[in-house]
């Protein structure tokens, strides 16, 4: 069954690297929801040997929220903002690509001497994890468009949550419904912002934002 | 319970207006003229009581308090004084603390009766007078506090008692500092030269004169005699350091104090014929000066 | 315990109670202020029993805060402050029920009341908490809740930036604190002051620590530079509380600490006595520059402050040094001041509220003749000016009296170790007296003698019995600690000996020696009232059958006085200001008059707080320029916000793994 998981895995980072060059932001969308269908499987792999209703349902929202859900919300802000590509980014696409396998050479070798409670259930479960998270926060910090952002900050929720899966035993029902909840509440108030900020400046730019600043340089 | 104490009593009660007379012939006598009889206080006393008051409009009842409560602080201080080095009627240990917060009773209530009056001339007199006098107060104290670790007491009677010849040949030079340093504070309280003119009424140039211009009738009675018992306690105070006559006998202890006492107004008379009035801006480092007289005087007893 | 802990609940919910009838300003007021005077009567009569020989009740609950305990104990040290703080509040509030009517048409009078009872509840908790993490709770309610009454009056812009400059420096005090508290806890394991037990190398450290944190709330110079902002802006019976009590918890800080850092060294007595010379003539002086009769008051209170250190110092040297005479007489006096100053700064403040209430204006350059239209705050302001002089037969003269007294007991003992401070505090405190009287004859003379120096004196009319009982009574305080002295004197036994650690019976002997005199000050006292008796009638009957007319003021000559002629409390206190002029830096700006018939000639001093402009200003200035070369960081671009966060999470990663 560890195949399985570690298929899962892998084809989670790929998507993530897949994310890092991509340009065109509906097919950012689809990766992002990609990867929400793919830890929905992942729950269901992680505890194939104790199927209870919990997971099933567990599994089930993820699905729905992150795989469904946020990507349709996010299209909705798309349409009425109208872009369609990503503006110019801070780090090329390809650079980002580089940078992105950098990434993941540094967080195999960061979880190799990372002390763990007890052993994960694949020894691709933390290296990923870190590797999904640190690709997230990158995002975040290279893409100029609101929206993009957004998706990286899903990502990253995502590396948080396959290290929880893969680590933790037996977590209380209502600590991951009220993550979801978290998450859900934070894509919510930020398609918003998005759509408001688009009305009031007609771009989702936020390298121009800086001109709310308080004081002169 | 003897009768000792109270005789100071009645001696100061009766005999401090003279001190003005005593000092008033010496002034005349250095001028060369006759002056004025010894009595003459009394009969301005007199003169006083028997008349009238006129009360300014502006005035309210804190102007008719003011003489009253400062004699009555004077009067309950002349039972804190020794004579002598007798005890005095009331001697407690900590009683100099009370003397000098009596004093400065006298003087709240005559500062605040002369701005009562809403006048320039009575402001620019009790101005300068609470300068002066915050000046003076530690003079005055730090003094008294060398003179009770040089005896050891805290009572002014147990102090002024323990200053004999004795003492005297040890402490030398720490009391003749005090000795200046008291003249000084005795001076300036008593609005002497070169401190302040008691005899010009010129309004720019006074200080004590001044503050109380609206004054008439039995208050300004009340006021003089109050300066006069003033004068007295201060000199007493000085006095019973200079003179160090400790004998057995009270009437040669209080013959030598009483005559200390005219010595002392007579010593004021020289003085005032000799200086003039300083600048007022020299005052206040006079008034320094002996502060850090007695403050010196204190530092070397504590070495 | 119980008693004390149902007060505090009865003031908090009376304050609640307050907030949600605010609809109707009579209720609130009514509500509030007697919530207030409930609580405080019912915390007296708990203080009471416990200072009549109850032993010492405590109550103590676990918490499940880290280190903190809901430990209380009533001993004797917190039931004496207890009196100051609850007697003063209690006052206060019935004279803020009728202070607080007039601004009822535009603001909501809910929040005063709670804060208010707030305020109190949590110096009562201050005062009994006997775990570091309580007090710290208790010390920062107690910060919040004074300033949302300093800034009650918030349209303002000065009101606005007091309330700031309170905020800034009451949390700089608490930062000093809360260093105070982890160092203590760190080295005993623990944060209840019962088992806080320290090395003696560390007690220096901790004690200099409690100085600066305590000494702010307090107002030891030169710390002090947000009572003057402070303490004008708040409503009188506010400032009342603040000035009165809320300054003393700072004290009771202070002697707390030096019960727990047991045998001090005698260079703490040195710096208590350093810090109570500068705060006391310092403060004076500055007092004496002021034209705003609060800020005047403000600057009183740190001069009273520098008294109370004064004793405190030489009760320290007099505990390190071995000559319990010292120590006790200080502790003495210093003790006794707490309450005595609480009492007549109460009352000055409450005055000088009505004034400025009545006239519409705190100036006293615009005041003048007040006596005649407001005789009875006149009275009382004439009171609480002889008592805060330290003059007989009041009460203010009966701790100066204490404290002169330890230190000539120091001058005469044998040894020199105490000379220095010795010297220093009998020539100290003498001048602070001389000054302090040219202060408030200053104060008293031109608000509510002379004649009027403007129309706002006009509108003056004395307050309302609510306004006026709280002031009667605080007077009757001053005429009655000062005749009870010897009792009151002897039944500070308890009270210091558990400041300085020595045994009771030893702390009773050493105060026979100040009660036994003190009875001849008290029969001085009464003398001195009998011939002012004997002298009134003298002259009464000398004046009986002549003529007492009433004329004019002396005027040289000139056929209209006017109201300018009299002098201004500027000109008063020149001379003064100008002999002090290194210490005060007065500012001053003369136009002369120019040419042989000049037009206009002006003469403006201004004397800002030295310590705010030398100290503290080019600090804070130096501060924000070393900090504005460090914008660059702060460009408004989020997303290398984040990258900061990563990056550091990164190298952390790195650091700790690798």
């Amino acid at each position: 069954m560890s195949v399985w998981v570690d298929t899962a895995l892998v084809l989670l980072a790929l998507t993530s690297l897949l994310l890092v060059a991509s340009s065109r932001l509906t097919r950012c969308i689809r990766i992002v929801a990609f990867q929400g269908s793919i830890l929905g499987v992942l729950t269901l792999l992680v505890h194939h040997d104790e199927l209870v209703l919990r997971t099933l349902m567990l599994a089930a929202a993820i699905v729905a929220l992150k795989g469904a859900a946020f990507p349709w919300l996010l299209s909705r802000v798309l349409q009425d903002a109208d872009v369609r590509r990503e503006v110019e980014p801070l780090v090329g696409y390809i650079s980002s690509l580089l940078i992105g396998t950098l990434m993941l050479a540094v967080s195999f070798w960061l979880s190799a001497r990372l002390p763990l409670p007890r052993p994960a259930v694949s020894s691709l479960v933390v290296p990923i994890a870190l590797f999904t998270t640190l690709i997230g926060l990158f995002v975040i910090v290279t893409r100029r468009t609101a929206l993009t952002q957004v998706l990286a900050y899903l990502v990253l929720e995502n590396g948080i949550y396959v290290f929880g899966v893969g680590l933790v035993q037996g977590t209380p029902m209502l600590v991951e419904l009220g993550v979801l909840l978290d998450v859900f509440v934070a894509v919510f108030v930020m398609g918003i912002a998005i759509f408001h900020i688009n009305r009031e400046f007609d771009h989702i730019d936020t390298e121009q934002l800086t001109l709310l600043k308080d004081w002169a340089e | 319970m003897s009768l000792a104490p109270f005789v100071h009593l009645l001696l100061a009660l009766v005999c401090a207006p003279l001190l003005f007379s005593v000092i008033n012939r010496t002034k005349a006598m250095i001028a060369g003229r006759d002056g004025q009889v010894l009595l003459q206080p009394y009969y301005d006393l007199a003169k006083l009581l028997k008349k009238g008051a006129v009360y300014s409009g502006t005035t309210t009842w804190v102007f008719r308090a003011g003489p009253v409560v400062g004699l009555a602080a004077l009067l309950v201080a002349t039972a804190l004084v020794p004579f002598g080095g007798r005890a005095a009627p009331v001697a407690f240990a900590g009683d100099l603390i009370l003397f000098a917060s009596l004093l400065g009773l006298l003087r709240f209530f005559t500062v605040i009766a002369a701005l009562d009056t809403g006048s320039s001339f009575e402001g620019m007199g009790a101005s300068r007078e609470v300068t002066f006098s915050a000046l003076a107060e530690p003079a005055l104290l730090l003094g008294l506090a060398a003179v009770a670790r040089q005896t050891g007491s805290l009572s002014l009677s147990t102090m002024y008692a323990g200053v004999d010849l004795d003492t005297w040949v040890v402490a030398a030079p720490v009391f003749a500092l005090l000795a200046g340093a008291l003249l000084v504070v005795f001076l300036a309280e008593n609005a002497r030269i070169p401190v302040d003119d008691p005899t010009t009424h010129l309004e720019l140039t006074m200080i004590h004169e001044v503050m109380v211009l609206d004054h008439g009738g039995p208050d300004l009675a009340f006021i003089l005699y109050a300066s006069a018992l003033k004068l007295w306690l201060l000199g007493m105070l000085l006095v019973g350091l200079v003179v160090p006559v400790r004998t057995a006998n009270p009437w040669l202890d209080g013959g030598a104090a009483t005559a200390g006492m005219i010595g002392v107004a007579i010593l004021t008379g020289i003085i005032e014929s000799c200086m003039a009035r300083w600048r007022l801006t020299r005052v206040p480092q006079l008034l320094v000066a002996a502060s850090v007289l007695s403050a010196l005087a204190l530092a070397l007893m504590l070495r | 315990m119980l008693l004390l802990l149902g007060a505090t609940v009865l003031l908090v919910a009376s304050g609640f109670a307050a907030v949600t009838i605010q609809q109707s300003p009579r209720w609130c007021n009514a509500v509030g202020a007697s919530g207030a005077v409930a609580g405080c009567l019912l915390g007296l009569l708990s203080a009471l029993r416990a200072l009549l020989g109850a032993s010492d009740s405590s109550l103590r609950l676990a918490w499940e805060v880290p280190g903190g305990a809901f430990f209380v104990q009533m001993d004797v040290l917190s039931a004496f402050f207890l009196f100051p703080v609850l007697g003063l509040s209690a006052l206060a509030a019935v004279y803020g029920s009728e202070y607080l009517r007039h601004y009822q048409q535009r603001k909501w009078l809910g929040p005063p009341w709670f804060f208010f009872n707030l305020l109190v509840a949590s110096m009562v908790l201050v005062v009994v908490a006997r775990n570091g993490v309580l007090f710290l709770i208790a010390w920062e309610v107690m910060a919040l809740a004074s300033f949302f009454l300093v800034t009650f009056d918030d349209e303002s812009v000065e009101v606005r930036e007091a309330g700031w400059t309170y905020l800034v420096a009451t949390h700089v005090g608490t930062a000093f604190l809360l260093a105070f508290f982890v160092l203590a806890g760190r080295a005993s394991g623990s944060l209840d002051f019962d088992r806080l037990s320290v090395a003696p190398t560390e007690a220096s450290l901790l004690f200099l620590l409690a100085v600066v944190g305590f000494g702010t709330k307090a107002g030891f110079a030169p710390f002090h530079v947000w009572l003057p902002e402070a303490h004008p802006a708040a409503p009188s019976h506010v400032s009342a509380v603040m000035s009165g009590v809320m300054l003393k918890t700072g004290i009771y800080g202070l002697v707390r600490t030096l019960t727990i850092l047991a045998s001090p060294p005698a260079w703490w007595g040195w710096l208590l006595c350093g810090i109570g010379l500068v705060s006391g003539i310092g403060g004076v002086l500055f007092a004496l520059a002021q034209r705003d009769v609060k800020r005047m008051l403000a600057y009183s209170s740190v001069e009273n402050i520098g008294i109370i250190a004064l004793g405190l110092g030489i009760g320290v040297l007099g505990v390190a040094t071995g000559v319990p005479a010292l120590a006790v007489l200080g502790f003495a006096g210093g003790l006794l001041h707490v309450v005595n100053h609480a009492v007549v700064k109460g009352l000055l403040f409450l005055a000088a509220g009505s004034v400025a209430h009545a006239t519409g204006t705190r100036d006293i350059e615009r005041l003048g003749g007040a006596m005649k239209r407001m005789p009875y705050t006149g009275a009382v302001f004439l009171i609480a000016a002889i008592a805060i002089c330290g003059l007989p037969p009041l009460n203010g003269f009966v701790s100066e009296w204490l404290i002169f007294l330890g230190a000539l007991h120091g001058s005469i003992s044998p040894g020199r170790s105490a000379a220095i401070p010795v010297l220093a505090v009998i020539g100290g405190l003498a001048l602070i007296g001389g000054l302090a009287a040219a202060c408030f004859t200053r104060a008293f003379g031109v608000v509510f003698l002379g004649t009027a120096r403007s129309d706002h004196v006009t509108r003056a009319h004395e307050p309302g019995l609510a306004m006026r009982l709280p002031m009667l009574l605080l007077a009757a305080g001053c005429v009655l600690i000062g005749s009870f002295a010897p009792l009151l004197v002897g039944g500070l036994a308890p009270v210091i000996a558990s400041a300085t650690g020595l045994q009771t019976p030893q702390v009773a002997t050493h105060l026979v020696s100040a009660t036994r005199p003190l009875q001849y000050v008290v029969w001085s006292a009464l003398g001195l009232l009998v011939v002012v008796a004997l002298l009134a009638g003298l002259r009464r009957a000398l004046l009986a059958d002549r003529r007492a007319e009433v004329g004019l003021t002396w005027d040289c000559g000139y056929v209209q006085p006017s109201a300018r002629m009299q002098y201004t409390a500027s000109s008063f206190a020149q001379p003064l200001m100008h002999l002090f002029g290194v210490l005060l830096q007065t500012q001053q700006r003369t136009v002369t008059p120019a040419g042989f018939f000049p037009r206009a000639a002006s003469l403006i001093t201004k004397t800002p707080d030295v310590c705010a402009e030398r100290l503290y200003q080019p600090a804070f200035r130096g501060i924000g320029r070393g900090l504005s070369s460090l914008r660059w960081l702060q460009h408004g671009r989020v997303h290398l916000y984040v990258l900061y966060i990563a990056v550091t999470l990164l190298v952390l990663l790195v650091w700790k793994l690798g």
